[in-house]
């Protein structure tokens, strides 16, 4: 009971900072404040797959590119209203998700990480190929162009439906197949778990998730869908963003989300990094340091204290 | 994880239908190349471009045989060890001497990240190797973007700019030059590997670490040589794709999509297969952009992705590769 308690205290919290942050914050930090939602949309997603099911994507950027690209081409040759993309890029990568994640069966381990890396790498590549209808390098832009403040209303929208979805999917009978798949699929298997299902489950939900954040990806950059915003770095940064939060939690997520999206914009105001292409540097350095030194990241960090905040009042004299 | 798994071995190196469609493979090309002077063209440019992912791609291997792990920084580290040569070149150092000094650097680099990177995570699972390697990737990427900026930077050609003739066939003397000195840097690791005590150890560190560790090898050493041969030959794949890529933080990305491919094919284990596949890719890219007329350029990436998922789907273990049966 304590911890729902906690917990719904503190989604009251962040609530009332997101709805209080708009009055503060001026247009341009409004699109940065929809970056942190979007990445938490995105990285909740690999968080399902990697997290708790246990199955490594490196290619998470192309559902990304996927999913804007159906934003930007609905938008502009159909004139669909920019909500209405959101589930059906939902749906499309869902479905890529599920098609990408039947041969994901047949590998694990580092050759899964070989097959979506290279997934990441030629996605990007297609609309190059068909430019007639892309763009090519230029990009596609959406027919409307969204207000700063609308755009943070829905990617913070999406976010919280992120969390919940999130939420009631792993707590029941679902989230705990995807566990068992992660601590070991033998003995998935022998409960009756079955991996197939699971395993293409997981992949679906978590390319959709990534789709909708590239839908709205490609809204915070003024409409415009272009293959090197999707290039391999993005999905990089995305794994990055679930690796420095700690695989496996929700609440990580969002500390992820916070250091990917803010990360390039504090350090251009430092003044050494700011200049170049410093913000990678720190990318790098600072997730190769959690991992060395925060097995399960900075959720792992925050439990570890926890416990031992709590035994350490179990067994304290005056514990009552 | 090494002490829970145990690998028993099946059956071992390349079969002999794969070893009869390799020679039907290499008849094909030999007759097309004595019909066509395009395809001769082709295919030379092929193995060039081949030479380059084979090395890139046994790199890989290398790696993957001593610390199971696919390193995805393998691409950054060539481009980086690339642009030292290039820095060592502007302070006057004339190309040769830059690029056996850039050898030696590159090799201690690889000793360096094994020892602080990989080594404190060793025995923690596939997803947090591949992370730090990852989070390599980006280091290397921004710490060059930051040091020599994005843009081109031209290096001398180390082989000047001739093409030779022969009937009606060019060939540029680059890419025999490629070729050559990617070949040559294959043999001598073989040579190092299969005639020199050295090579024997950190053979034997990698099969069977325990075993070797008691009769004497030092396997932790072994293994970081392993990383700083492995990073040597990446320096060579480097400086080679130079020559036509020119100079950017981005010059190894592609590649090393075609380093996998090429690595998978030849069953990600095998040092050979390596070799075999980076030519092999190398030169059917090359086939199928010059004859198939919908495979245009920007199609090489999601071509090479589709080798890698179909070996990966059809034959796990690639031409070469062991099948491994583990017991958990």
């Amino acid at each position: 009971m304590r911890r729902l308690a906690v917990s719904l205290l503190v989604i009251a919290a962040v609530a009332a900072v997101v709805a209080w942050l708009p009055l503060e914050l001026s247009g341009y930090h409004q699109g940065l404040a929809a970056r942190v939602a979007i990445y938490y949309v995105a990285i909740v997603g690999l968080n399902i797959l990697i997290g708790y099911t246990g199955q490594i994507s490196i290619g998470h950027g192309a559902f990304m590119a996927i999913g804007g690209y159906t934003t930007a081409i609905m938008s502009n040759y159909h004139h669909t209203n920019l909500i209405a993309t959101l589930p059906l890029s939902f749906a499309i990568t869902f479905v890529c998700g599920l098609a990408v994640g039947i041969p994901a069966l047949r590998l694990s381990g580092v050759y899964l990480a070989l097959a979506t890396f290279a997934f990441a790498v030629s996605i990007p590549q297609l609309p190059l190929k068909w430019s007639k209808w892309t763009g090519g390098s230029n990009g596609i832009r959406t027919h409307t162009t969204p207000t700063n403040e609308w755009i943070y209303g829905v990617s913070w929208a999406c976010a919280a439906l992120a969390f919940v979805g999130a939420w009631v999917l792993l707590r029941g009978r679902t989230g705990r197949a995807f566990r068992s798949i992660r601590d070991s699929e033998l003995a998935a298997a022998s409960s009756g778990v079955s991996l197939p299902i699971y395993k293409t489950l997981a992949f679906g939900v978590s390319a959709a998730f990534a789709g909708v954040a590239g839908s709205l990806f490609v809204l915070v950059t003024n409409g415009f869908a272009q293959p090197n915003e999707f290039g391999v770095i993005l999905s990089l940064q995305i794994l990055i963003g679930a690796a420095v939060a700690g695989l496996g939690s929700l609440w990580g997520a969002l500390v992820g989300a916070l250091f990917v999206g803010l990360l390039p914009e504090i350090s251009n105001s430092v003044p050494l990094i700011g200049s170049g292409h410093g913000q990678d540097v720190v990318f790098g350095l600072v997730v190769i340091l959690v991992m060395i030194l925060l097995p399960n990241g900075v959720a792992g960090l925050l439990r570890a204290i926890d416990s031992r905040f709590k035994s350490a009042i179990k067994s304290g004299p005056t514990a009552s | 994880m090494l002490g829970f798994t145990r690998k028993t071995k099946v059956s071992t190196g390349a079969s002999l239908p794969v070893l009869l469609g390799l020679v039907a493979a290499c008849i094909f090309l030999a007759v097309g190349s004595l019909l066509s002077d395009i395809f001769a063209q082709q295919t030379v440019a092929g193995l060039a471009q081949g030479a380059i992912f084979g090395s890139l791609a046994l790199a890989l291997v290398l790696i993957y045989r001593a610390t199971e792990v696919i390193n995805f920084a393998q691409g950054e580290l060539a481009m980086a060890t690339t642009y030292i040569a290039y820095q060592l070149t502007l302070w006057g150092l004339t190309y040769w001497l830059a690029f056996f000094l850039t050898l030696v650097i590159s090799f201690v680099l690889g000793v360096v990240v094994y020892g602080l990177l990989i080594r404190p995570v060793q025995h923690r699972s596939v997803i947090a190797l591949v992370i730090i390697t990852v989070g390599l990737f980006i280091l290397i990427d921004g710490l060059v973007t930051w040091k020599w900026g994005a843009d081109i930077k031209f290096m001398a050609a180390p082989f000047g700019n001739e093409v030779y003739h022969a009937g009606g066939v060019s060939f540029a003397r680059q890419d025999i030059g490629v070729l050559v000195v990617s070949i040559l840097s294959v043999i001598a690791l073989w040579l190092l590997f299969q005639f020199t005590k050295l090579g024997l150890a950190m053979r034997a560190a990698a099969l069977r670490p325990a075993a070797a560790s008691l009769v004497g090898v030092r396997v932790d050493w072994m293994l970081a040589i392993g990383w700083g041969l492995a990073a040597v030959l990446g320096a060579v794949a480097g400086l080679m794709t130079e020559p036509s890529q020119f100079l950017t933080p981005t010059m190894m990305q592609a590649i090393l999509l075609y380093a996998f491919a090429a690595a998978v094919l030849g069953g990600l284990e095998s040092p050979a297969g390596a070799v075999v596949g980076g030519l092999a890719i190398g030169v059917f890219l090359n086939l199928v952009g010059q004859y198939v007329g919908f495979a245009s350029s920007e199609l090489r990436l999601p071509i090479a992705f589709a080798v890698l998922l179909v070996v990966l789907l059809l034959k796990p273990t690639g031409l070469f590769g062991r099948r491994q049966v583990r017991r958990v």
